[in-house]
């Protein structure tokens, strides 16, 4: 089903005949703006060519979305499972509270991606991010792997500040030789080659065939800097009995 | 324990009656008794109770109560002998103050200060008993468009309307904070009262499900256990931006309580702590809030009442006028006196405002602003009768959460200690020694009984002013007046002194 | 100050209404002029971020023909606060044109009040004995009469611009001034507003506006009585209680008594962590602490993005942890900033530069003459 919007068809109606369709495949021609687009879907591929407005493929379970642009703010809001494809950049809060599935991005995200990712059972939820991330970058993560691969054009660097506050689970990988800023004490980083971590790459492995033209070799040829959390409990000591 | 701070009980046991049963030993998860061999009889350190009564409650002979210490320090009226205590234990560990339940300062408590009418001689009282009286509330958006079919008929437009026999519902009290036995307790007898419980932020454990009709969920900035199940199970969807105990903090399940179970229900691995901080973050401003609203209705195709709760803070009534346009159908106030599993002492004990003054000023404010009808009101933080419950109502809410009172009828005797994790009654614990204490077929049904009073008192009280639905009694102040309340607190609360008519 | 006697809810004013919203600029550097049609579309596909309760524009180039002459626009609630406030003027300035706002019946838009607009420069006599100087004596007026003429508000004073709001979505009102027809400007803002409390009245709408300066803002900033009760000794007053208000005067005292640059300024109230000023270089190190010791109250706390206008350009800027949304984008002499990036696509599809910028990162557009 092709459905061609504009600005002035709104979200609820859209998405009423998202659910509506039996119809497998969607596609979105002229998508501007519209909110909230694969909400709680489980079972659908939607193409969507434009910008998609925020909250796109919240509570997702299943599935896939792919996106030939960008895409807005609280994309993949606790998604359970299924898969984000954004050829373009993805703005704020960015998987935020996923517990499975994925999202590529081919180009950058901005402030807290991967803010309380969570991993459970079966479940572990994967961003990677072909640029650059924005401050704030995996704060209370608590499961899950984000990877960002830093090939932005534009001369900033791979992480802005604050990255992975409050983390306490999960992984964040690095492409780079050094860490442009400090990181919490309750954060330790490791240098790895990217090729002798079997985890990594296969995420990239997996990542690479969504975008034509990202070489997963020459991408993991490189150093990483691996983030874990520091101790299993880093709050422990931080409350005493009244 | 900080060897600066003497034992705040004396554990008194009588000699006489005493017969070494070793019971009061079982039962004290803290270690307070033993069994001194060498001297034949049961020894105490009082310097571990925090005074829960389980031992008293279960001493079979009765041999022993439980004394606040008369020890003190030098007495001054400036550094009382808890803030001092406090500044030891901060001196000895360097960490924040963490405590239990409710506020229990001595602020003013504004239920106490406000006195209900009845009717004499001009109109008659009914009695509830031979007449019908009506507590039946219905929770949800009342600004429905007046539509009909072709043929003349009324078509039912309103937003989905939660219905509740009687105005009381259980608080949000997450599993992992209580345990399984509570929780199955709050549900049976959610359903068999036809009123809600409210899972809390922790997750909704499979076995509980099929209460599904009879639960709210919530949604908190942790996101813990939220998945399309569960938003689909509740009957209603609660977003959690605040709470009353602990305004502007978040929540903070330590590792050591993320039991296999719990684990399971929260979505998250066993041992990881369960942190989910004040903020929601992709709420920062109220149109974002419009946006997590309209997620969760979208996500649930518009079928379920969205509840927003807000802990009652300064300028609860703009901001509750914000959450009333923003696509909420019920906004919870919580008050500073609301009860908690664990939180900040300082925070606590000193931050946000009472209920009643929170609650008379949104009601009045929804209404000049004209939106009264947009939004159903329901408030917490300290309920704790039936007299609270009628007050409230008449002030401007649609029904009333209560909490720590559920928590009373479970066996809870407010110890205050539910952050160690060591609950002798079986209620805020997940050890299973502990958590088998509580019964859920009693505690259930003393749920049941707690309530069905209540609505009983609440119907002799509507009977004697004359009411016989509950919907009559909602926003009528003049049924209250206030009694030795200054000018001010009148005006806020919007009541007449005791003594003045109309 | 301005009472509205039909609603018994508080105003803007009366009490502190926070609120969130929508901010939306465009400007074309070269200096060519546009009509509003496109911030209106812009601010249209952001509707749900708005709720109704208020909406506005400001335009910049849009009086070239007065563009030496302050343009005032008013509501009036009745036709004697007109008369008052028309004696007031007569009495201060030299008014060399005015007339009633032409505005078209739109949907959704009610309760409109008396709208007038004057172009007007100041009796030299009366400002010679004032012992001001001239924009001193045009705010001082201006508040005079938002004071003290019941029912009346002036809601822009500055030349070559003019600020159009009222209560309603931002697109109605933007249809309701016929700005999408009757001007064209090199630069607009505009703003959808989400306030937590009541319609009623107009002047609460944004932009807010301090002669030619104005701001649309996103947010709610939770730092404002301190840097309300700072600002205030310097002879402002805050008589509405919005955030907007608060942030132009900072912004004017900085600019105009301090004679800090727009850069500079985005240090001082969006300063960066302590901790990220000590990864910089040693320049920018001893500069942002520097304006940061000097101005620790007007360091604005919490969630906001705003669009500052001026003659001759545009300034975004958001909070230091970046808690609004903002989106910044170019095309050829063309500049947009945005809430949303749907917000700039749907007037300009295809961009040469589109991104977001960091907390506390200003982004100035100017006009290349200006430069």
């Amino acid at each position: 089903m092709v459905i061609v919007l504009n600005e002035s068809i709104d979200f609820r109606a859209l998405n009423k005949r998202i659910r509506g369709t039996d119809e497998h495949k969607i596609t979105l021609n002229g998508c501007i703006g519209q909110r909230y687009i694969g909400t709680g879907v489980s079972d659908k591929q939607i193409e969507i060519n434009g910008t998609p407005g925020n909250a796109l493929g919240a509570y997702l379970n299943g599935g896939e979305i792919v996106v030939h642009g960008n895409a807005q703010d609280a994309t993949g809001d606790t998604m359970n499972n299924g898969e984000i494809v954004i050829h373009g950049n993805a703005g704020d809060a960015t998987g935020y509270a996923m517990r499975g599935g994925k999202i590529y991005i081919r180009g950058n995200t901005g402030y807290r991606a991967g803010i309380h990712m969570k991993a459970y059972m079966d479940f572990k939820p994967v961003i990677v991010i072909g640029g650059r991330a924005g401050s704030f970058l995996g704060e209370y993560q608590a499961g899950g792997i984000i990877v960002v691969l830093g090939q932005n054009d534009d001369g900033l660097p791979i992480i802005n500040n604050f990255c992975g506050t409050g983390m306490h689970g999960g992984k964040i990988y690095l492409r780079c030789n050094a860490l442009p800023h400090k990181i919490p004490e309750q954060v330790c980083a490791k240098k790895i080659r990217g090729c002798d971590d079997k985890e990594l790459s296969e995420i990239v492995k997996d990542y690479c065939k969504c975008f034509f033209g990202m070489n997963y070799n020459e991408l993991l040829d490189a150093d990483f800097f691996v983030l874990t959390p520091n101790s299993e409990n880093p709050y422990k000591r931080m409350y005493t009995d009244n | 324990m900080d060897m600066y701070i003497p034992a705040e009980y004396e554990v008194v046991r009588n000699a006489e009656n005493c017969t070494v049963c070793r019971s009061c030993e079982r039962q004290c998860a803290n270690g307070v008794h033993t069994f001194d061999k060498d001297l034949g009889k049961m020894t105490a350190d009082g310097t571990k109770c925090v005074n829960c009564h389980r031992c008293v409650c279960l001493c079979p002979t009765h041999a022993i109560k439980i004394v606040k210490s008369d020890d003190t320090y030098r007495l001054n009226a400036n550094w009382s002998m808890q803030t001092m205590n406090e500044v030891y234990r901060q001196a000895n560990s360097g960490g924040v103050l963490l405590s239990s339940m409710g506020n229990p300062n001595d602020y003013p408590k504004y239920f106490d200060k406000i006195l209900i009418n009845a009717s004499q001689v001009t109109n008659p009282s009914i009695d509830p008993l031979r007449e019908p009286m009506e507590t039946t509330v219905y929770l949800g958006k009342k600004d429905a468009e007046i539509k009909r079919d072709g043929n003349g008929n009324l078509i039912d437009t309103l937003a989905p309307q939660l219905k509740l026999n009687m105005p009381i519902m259980f608080s949000a009290m997450s599993y992992g904070s209580i345990s399984y036995n509570a929780h199955a307790s709050l549900a049976r007898a959610a359903e068999e009262l036809g009123v809600f419980y409210n899972t809390g932020e922790g997750g909704l454990h499979k076995d509980f499900y099929k209460y599904g009709k009879n639960t709210i969920v919530q949604v908190a900035s942790g996101r813990f256990g939220v998945h399309a199940d569960y938003l689909e199970a509740a009957a209603a969807i609660e977003i959690k931006m605040g709470q009353g105990a602990k305004p502007g903090i978040g929540g903070h399940l330590p590792g050591i309580k993320i039991s296999d179970d719990v684990s399971k229900t929260r979505m998250i691995p066993k041992g990881v702590d369960a942190i989910s901080p004040a903020p929601h973050h992709d709420i920062y401003s109220i149109e974002d809030l419009r946006q997590l609203i309209y997620t969760l209705k979208e996500a649930t195709d518009y079928r379920k009442p969205i509840i927003v709760k807000i802990a009652a803070v300064h300028n609860v009534a703009a901001i509750a006028s914000g959450i009333a346009r923003s696509g909420a159908d019920i906004i919870a106030i919580d008050g500073f006196r609301g009860g908690t599993g664990a939180a900040p002492t300082r925070i606590r004990d000193n931050v946000g405002i009472p209920i009643e003054l929170a609650l008379a000023r949104v009601d009045e404010r929804l209404r000049q602003e004209g939106i009264r009808d947009s939004v159903s009101v329901v408030a917490a933080g300290s309920i704790r009768s039936s007299a609270d419950v009628v007050k409230a109502i008449a002030l401007g809410a649609d029904a009333c959460y209560i909490g720590t009172a559920t928590l009373l009828a479970l066996g809870c005797h407010l110890c205050r200690s539910c952050h160690t994790g060591k609950c002798n009654w079986g209620i805020a614990t997940q050890l299973p020694d502990l958590v088998k204490r509580l019964d859920p077929d009693n505690g259930y049904q003393r749920l049941v009984n707690l309530v069905t009073a209540w609505n009983h008192e609440i119907k002799e009280m509507m009977g004697g002013m004359g009411l016989n639905s509950i919907e009559a009694l909602r926003g009528n102040r003049l049924m209250l007046r206030g009694v030795g309340l200054n000018e001010t607190e009148l005006k806020v609360l919007g009541l007449l002194h005791a003594g003045e008519d109309m | 100050m301005f009472k509205n006697n039909r609603s018994s809810s508080p105003l803007e004013g009366e009490v502190r209404i926070p609120s969130g919203c929508a901010v939306s600029a465009i400007i074309d550097r070269s200096g060519k002029t546009m009509t509003g049609e496109k911030i209106i579309r812009s601010i249209a596909t952001m509707h749900d971020r708005s709720n109704g309760l208020g909406g506005g524009f400001a335009g910049y180039g849009i009086y070239p023909d007065y563009k030496d002459y302050y343009a005032f626009h008013l509501f009036y609630n009745d036709f004697q606060s007109r008369k008052e406030t028309e004696d007031f003027l007569n009495k201060h300035f030299e008014i060399v044109y005015s007339s009633e706002m032409k505005t078209r019946k739109t949907k959704g838009i009610g309760n409109v009040p008396i709208i007038y607009r004057y172009f007007l420069f100041p009796l030299s006599k009366k400002l010679n004995n004032s012992l001001m100087d001239e924009e001193q004596y045009v705010v001082k007026c201006v508040n005079r009469i938002n004071a003290e003429i019941d029912g009346a508000f002036v809601f822009s004073s500055g030349k070559n611009m003019g600020i159009f709001k009222g209560v309603g979505f931002p697109e109605d009102i933007g249809k309701f001034y016929l700005l999408d027809e009757e001007y064209k400007g090199y630069a607009w803002t505009a703003h959808g507003r989400y306030p937590t409390n009541t319609p009623g009245w107009w002047g609460g709408a944004h932009p807010f506006g301090l002669l030619d300066y104005s701001v649309v803002h996103n947010g709610e900033i939770s730092s404002y009585d301190a840097n309300r009760r700072y600002i205030e000794m310097f002879g402002y007053k805050c008589t509405l209680q919005t955030d907007t208000e608060v942030i132009t005067y900072i912004i004017d005292y900085l600019i105009r008594v301090k004679k800090l640059t727009l850069q500079e300024i985005a240090k001082v109230i969006s300063a960066s962590f302590w901790s990220t000023i000590e990864e910089k270089s040693d320049r920018e190190k001893r500069e942002e602490t520097f304006l940061r010791k000097a101005f620790p109250s007007l360091l604005i706390n919490g969630p906001f993005s705003i669009v500052f206008g001026f003659n001759g350009g545009i300034m975004a800027l958001n909070d230091r942890l970046k808690l609004r949304s903002m989106v910044c984008a170019e095309k050829g002499d063309k500049a947009y900033i945005s809430s949303e990036e749907c917000g700039i696509r749907v007037i300009e599809p295809e961009l040469d530069r589109i991104f977001s910028p960091a907390g506390g990162q200003p982004v100035i557009y100017k006009l290349k003459e200006a430069e």
